[in-house]
């Protein structure tokens, strides 16, 4: 896959930053506002793609990156069981327990256990979506060889 | 509101037929986009804007994704004439049509009106959620706390998919 003209280059790379910040925005308000792990997962895979369509394949090491998005996607979904079995350890032993204390409603920092479920269900929603992405693009470039 | 519901489902029908019926591929992907962001529309008027910006961006990548498939194809949706099978097929899809109207004409007497009425279930967690869960979002309390096992499936749903896409999509082995 070749890149794209200087213009678009540009402005991807003022864009994609800003892109960036965002879904770690949605990511992190996930608990206050509307939003959370499932969208701003796929907004930050969303800016990879970006950069991916834009500067052409030869930019990236694809294989190093794929391979790199792959082991993310594990152990975040890794730390999200290791999160709900945590509930069997405290308290009253439920699975899924929120067990952590609450803090006051509408701060950043509350609702306990929640925003650490939605952050590390934010990195595996994108690294998978990014994954699947970079596959498809690998098994281009090696099947057009 | 259900007028605008009503014509937003009318414009999202209407897509997705020029999307079967479309002969340039790249038209199909479009009109299937009018299908999608007429949902996120949807999901605005009824006032679920967690659904509606998870539907908007899947859209998005979703349609990236599959223009930049299809402009890499030959665009062309070969096309041949139904023959007699095609003809039975036709028949009996239109006669299960049909059928599927009338019991769903049935069901939805039985049912509340639009909206109003909500589900048994749903009362407890609008009224003690805030406190149970202490998150100003009901949607993530719901999806994180209550129903922590179903979101739990759907990222594994998730790790599934690309496990399988990285098995099919393997030309050369990994050392």
């Amino acid at each position: 896959m070749k890149g794209m003209t200087i213009i678009v280059k540009k402005t991807t790379q003022l864009i994609a930053g800003m892109v960036f910040l965002y879904g770690i925005y949605v990511i992190i308000h996930g608990h206050l506002t509307p939003g959370g792990g499932f969208a701003g997962g796929v907004i930050l895979a969303g800016s990879f793609i970006l950069l991916i369509l834009s500067f052409g394949s030869d930019f990236i090491r694809l294989t190093k990156e794929e391979a790199g998005s792959t082991l993310y996607e594990n152990l975040a979904i890794l730390v999200v069981i290791v999160l709900a079995v945590s509930g069997l350890l405290f308290g009253t032993r439920i699975f899924f327990l929120n067990w952590l204390p609450k803090g006051t409603v509408g701060e950043l920092v509350s609702a306990g256990i929640l925003p650490l479920y939605n952050i590390f269900v934010g990195i595996e929603v994108a690294a998978s979506i990014l994954t699947i992405f970079l596959a498809l693009v690998i098994f281009k470039e090696e099947s057009s060889q | 509101m259900e007028i605008a519901i009503s014509i937003i489902t009318g414009l999202m029908i209407v897509g997705a037929l020029y999307a079967i019926h479309a002969r340039d591929l790249l038209s199909a992907v479009i009109a299937c986009g009018i299908v999608g962001y007429g949902l996120v529309i949807c999901f605005l008027l009824l006032k679920a804007p967690d659904l509606a910006i998870v539907q908007i961006v899947v859209d998005t990548i979703t349609l990236i994704i599959m223009v930049a498939v299809v402009l890499d194809s030959s665009r062309e949706e070969p096309f041949s004439k139904p023959d007699a099978q095609g003809y039975i097929s036709i028949a009996t899809s239109i006669l299960l049509i049909v059928v599927l109207f009338y019991f769903f004409k049935i069901a939805t007497e039985s049912l509340d009106a639009f909206g109003s009425g909500s589900l048994r279930m749903a009362g407890p967690y609008i009224e003690g959620a805030t406190e149970k869960t202490g998150s100003a979002n009901l949607v993530t309390g719901v999806v994180f706390d209550f129903r922590g096992y179903d979101t739990l499936g759907e990222a594994t749903v998730l790790v599934t998919a690309v496990l399988g896409v990285l098995t099919i999509l393997r030309i050369k082995g990994k050392k």
